[in-house]
């Protein structure tokens, strides 16, 4: 019998870890999926750069297990000879911790697990099955526009792209080698062509029109709602689609056409009169839009706080802008405010449309179940309905 | 970091050998050990499994990754690995030096002793290995059979309980008593009153029926029970539900013996160390490692560093032959009732320390305070003693368990979602008894149609 040994063997084949590690992964963004509404509307997310890395609170990958409860009893710890009672050996501040699972953990106070991970992967996950609802299939094709262009040199080719100039001066240089630097005696070795790339431009036919309420009636939380709601939306529509376009329009009483950064960043007071926004969009499409060629999505997020003699003229441009796009989208804001019959979610729900979709935000967990409204699964059942 | 070359492997061969020479002569007696040289990765994967070739689940994988991202930001290294099994083995790092590599082999040998002799080692399975890797195998055929997903909730649900195995528990523990047949009379009747009184209805009612599924006593090997009379679980379940017992039965001596398992290595270590013959800037790298290994935390108590003290202590204060007798017949839990005095307290600089506001605040320093703290945090300790009380709870087969209090107060929200586990393991209501924060009594029920309930 051996009493010791010792050996090197090739481990480059094991892969249990990495397979078990790709499973734990998996489950971690199931568990991200699960509670996306609450991410969606994570008030870091959307105020950052889009490249930072955000922290998602993921308890469902917990390892339950019966335990005392960890903050009701002190634990034992170990000085460098000299502590006194009261002493103060650590702090416990929110963010703190490498956020890699049982780290965090070991510390009294901090006990569930946190994933990383991109904005980018975060959209990925939110946009999964998200999509522009009833895209119309005869539109859908792009319009291309072909033009061609000559890109490259090379030795062969037919006959009608001989690049002339380009054979003299090779039959030139060939000559010149041999101490001859005159043109004569073309070779096949000489000859050059032009080749040519079809250079396809593209030309998106699908158009979203962003409207928001921006009036003083607008609050905190209802602006955050709504720049929540179009941060994603925005984000969704660059990822999945190359060539949609993006229109802004803010509006109180009066409306207008914004850059897709003051959209996100401006804030302005006053009344409301949402007409002047679908006035203003309808003349967007009047001008730019044709609906037999475009593929035309406007949305609108308001508190619904109207003025009350704006709501006939809200619902008969809205019809008209019904009558011309795919799908109109309407968000109402309302927290802990008791439903007002004058809103005009009262005015645009009269109008019978399967083109309408509406929703009601009252919490920052509603953001998410609007953008699947909007553009899930469930929207195109409606719309096809 | 460099591989190990071959000339440095044959080094380190020749001074495994030394370690082996040395600490024989002073008196250690390991098992056979085999050393393997892997790379990091693999390290990682088998700390994070326990040992090589356990079934896949993902919580291995999260304990993976865990560790390899502490590896790869050079936060932490593991110095060694070695499984308890005869022969014993153990991973040495192919990107550690072979002065590191020596140390660790030193420190390896003192485990395999302790493994060979430690009496709470007496019971454990040696040939571990292959059993694992066997269970693993059933596991993986479960999960073609009955698919991953399925095998996945099913771990999921042992799992969370795994740490509820009695190691003591006697086969037939959990077993309903027999109903004694009924009794002829005879002539010394008049002796049986006593037994009687304590049960006065048992001559006059029909002897009672008594479910398999009601314990004489309440056992607390809550895998065993479920394994044995859970309404709903299929054959593989069981197995399933045996393979984690099993595994985990394995492991249980290592935990009650973290402290004195791994001072005694580190005793170890030390020694022999000094007794190779090193240069000097060995022996420099050997004492920044030995320090490094045995730093105090403030946080979390080293049990490098509080093992290897009190093992020096019980040395100084009764020489060398009571450290043999130490390994042979402690764990944590006794070592710390027997050994861990109030000098060593004062001496060591222990605490207790608490979360006030955002602060880490010292609270205490009696050592008493202290030691009673310690012993709830060590060999087990830390898991509650929850115990099967009936298995036909209400005649209706529902599951009533009650946790043994101890004056420490349960985790109720982790409770909860512990429960809901067992319900897919039991099939039925799920009952746990413990106290409320005013010390009174609290059950709490589990039942997916109802939810989570508390009764008072």
């Amino acid at each position: 019998m051996f009493s010791i040994s010792l050996t090197r063997d090739d481990w480059s084949l094991h892969r249990k870890g990495a397979i078990d590690q790709a499973r734990h992964m998996q489950k971690v963004k199931e568990a991200i999926k699960q509670n996306l509404a609450d991410i969606v509307s994570e008030q870091s997310i959307i105020t950052s750069d889009g490249k930072k890395l955000v922290r998602v609170p993921i308890r469902t990958l917990e390892e339950y297990r019966f335990r005392f409860d960890p903050n009701s009893y002190p634990q034992v710890g170990q000085g460098e000879g000299d502590s006194k009672v009261g002493d103060v050996i650590g702090r416990v501040g929110p963010g703190q911790g490498p956020g890699q699972g049982k780290q965090a953990g070991d510390q009294p106070g901090i006990d569930y697990y946190e994933a990383e991970l991109t904005v980018e992967e975060l959209g990925k996950l939110i946009f999964e099955d998200l999509e522009l609802p009833n895209l119309e299939e005869k539109r859908l094709r792009e319009l291309e526009s072909e033009a061609v262009r000559f890109t490259d040199i090379r030795k062969h080719g037919p006959f009608a792209n001989l690049d002339k100039k380009r054979t003299i001066r090779e039959n030139i240089k060939r000559n010149a080698k041999r101490g001859t630097p005159r043109f004569g005696g073309i070779k096949n070795d000489d000859l050059r062509f032009k080749t040519w790339d079809r250079d396809v431009k593209r030309e998106s036919n699908a158009v979203v029109i962003a409207m928001m309420d921006v009036s003083g009636s607008m609050g905190t939380f209802e602006k955050y709602i709504s720049r929540a709601f179009y941060y994603w939306m925005v984000r969704f529509l660059r990822t999945r689609y190359d060539h949609v376009e993006i229109r802004f329009i803010a509006h109180h009483t009066e409306a207008k056409e914004v850059t897709e950064e003051e959209f996100f960043t401006r804030g302005e007071s006053g009344g409301t009169r949402a007409s002047s926004a679908y006035q203003l969009a309808l003349q967007m499409i009047e001008e730019r839009f044709d609906p037999a060629s475009w593929n035309i999505y406007p949305f609108h997020f308001s508190d619904g706080d109207n003025w009350p003699s704006d709501n006939d003229l809200c619902r008969r441009l809205a019809e008209q802008l019904i009558d011309r796009c795919n799908q109109f989208g309407y968000g109402e804001i309302r927290q802990g405010r008791y439903a007002y019959q004058s809103t005009l979610m009262h005015t645009l729900e009269r109008i019978h449309s399967p083109k309408l979709v509406t929703v009601t935000i009252s919490d920052k967990a509603d953001v998410y179940p609007a953008l699947r409204r909007f553009f899930g699964p469930e929207a195109r059942e409606v719309a096809r309905a | 970091m460099p591989e190990m070359t071959p000339a440095q492997l044959t080094l380190l061969e020749a001074r495994i050998a030394e370690v082996w020479e040395i600490g024989s002569r002073l008196g250690l007696r390991p098992f056979p050990t085999h050393f393997e040289i892997v790379p990091a990765t693999v390290m990682y994967e088998i700390g994070s499994y326990g040992m090589p070739g356990r079934f896949s689940h993902w919580t291995h994988g999260k304990a993976y990754q865990v560790q390899k991202t502490l590896y790869d930001y050079g936060l932490s290294k593991i110095y060694e690995l070695v499984i308890n099994t005869n022969p014993c083995h153990a991973f040495l790092l192919d990107t550690n030096t072979v002065l590191q590599n020596t140390l660790v082999a030193a420190h390896v040998m003192a485990h395999s002793d302790f493994f060979a002799n430690n009496a709470y080692f007496a019971r454990t399975s040696r040939r571990m290995l292959d059993t694992v890797s066997l269970n693993a195998e059933r596991i993986e055929r479960y999960e073609f059979e009955h698919g991953e997903a399925e095998v996945e909730r099913l771990l999921d649900a042992v799992l969370s309980i795994q740490e509820h195995v009695d190691l003591y528990a006697t086969e037939d523990e959990g077993q309903p008593t027999e109903v004694p047949p009924a009794r002829q009379p005879g002539p010394y009747d008049d002796l049986w009153r006593h037994d009687r009184r304590a049960q006065p209805d048992d001559a006059t009612k029909p002897p009672q029926r008594r479910s398999r599924r009601r314990p004489a006593e309440p056992v607390r090997d809550l895998l065993a029970f479920i394994r044995d009379h859970s309404p709903v679980l299929d054959d593989w379940e069981r197995d399933v539900v045996s393979i984690v017992r099993t595994e985990m039965q394995y492991f249980i001596p290592q935990i009650q013996t973290k402290v004195l398992n791994e001072g005694w290595a580190s005793y170890w270590h030390a020694r022999i160390m000094r007794e190779l013959d090193l240069s000097t800037d060995e022996h420099v790298e050997f004492a920044r490692l030995h320090a490094a290994i045995l730093q105090p935390s403030p946080r979390r108590l080293n049990p490098y560093h509080l093992g290897y003290r009190i093992l020096l202590d019980i040395e100084r204060r009764y020489g060398e032959s009571r450290l043999f007798e130490v390994r042979e017949v402690e764990n944590d839990i006794s070592l710390i009732r027997n050994y861990l005095t109030r000098e060593l307290v004062d001496e060591l600089d222990l605490y207790l320390y608490e979360r006030q506001g955002d602060e880490l605040v010292i609270v205490d320093k009696d050592w008493q305070a202290v030691r009673e703290r310690l012993i709830g945090e060590l060999g087990g300790n830390q898991t509650p003693v929850i115990l099967v009380e009936d298995g036909d709870y209400e005649g209706n087969l529902e599951l009533y368990l009650r946790h043994s209090w101890d004056g420490r107060k349960l985790d109720l929200d982790w409770a909860e979602k512990t429960m809901e586990h067992i319900y897919r393991l039991w099939g039925r209501r799920v009952w746990l008894e413990t106290k409320a924060d005013d010390q009174s009594r609290l059950i709490l029920s589990y039942h997916p149609r109802e939810g989570h309930k508390q009764h008072r």
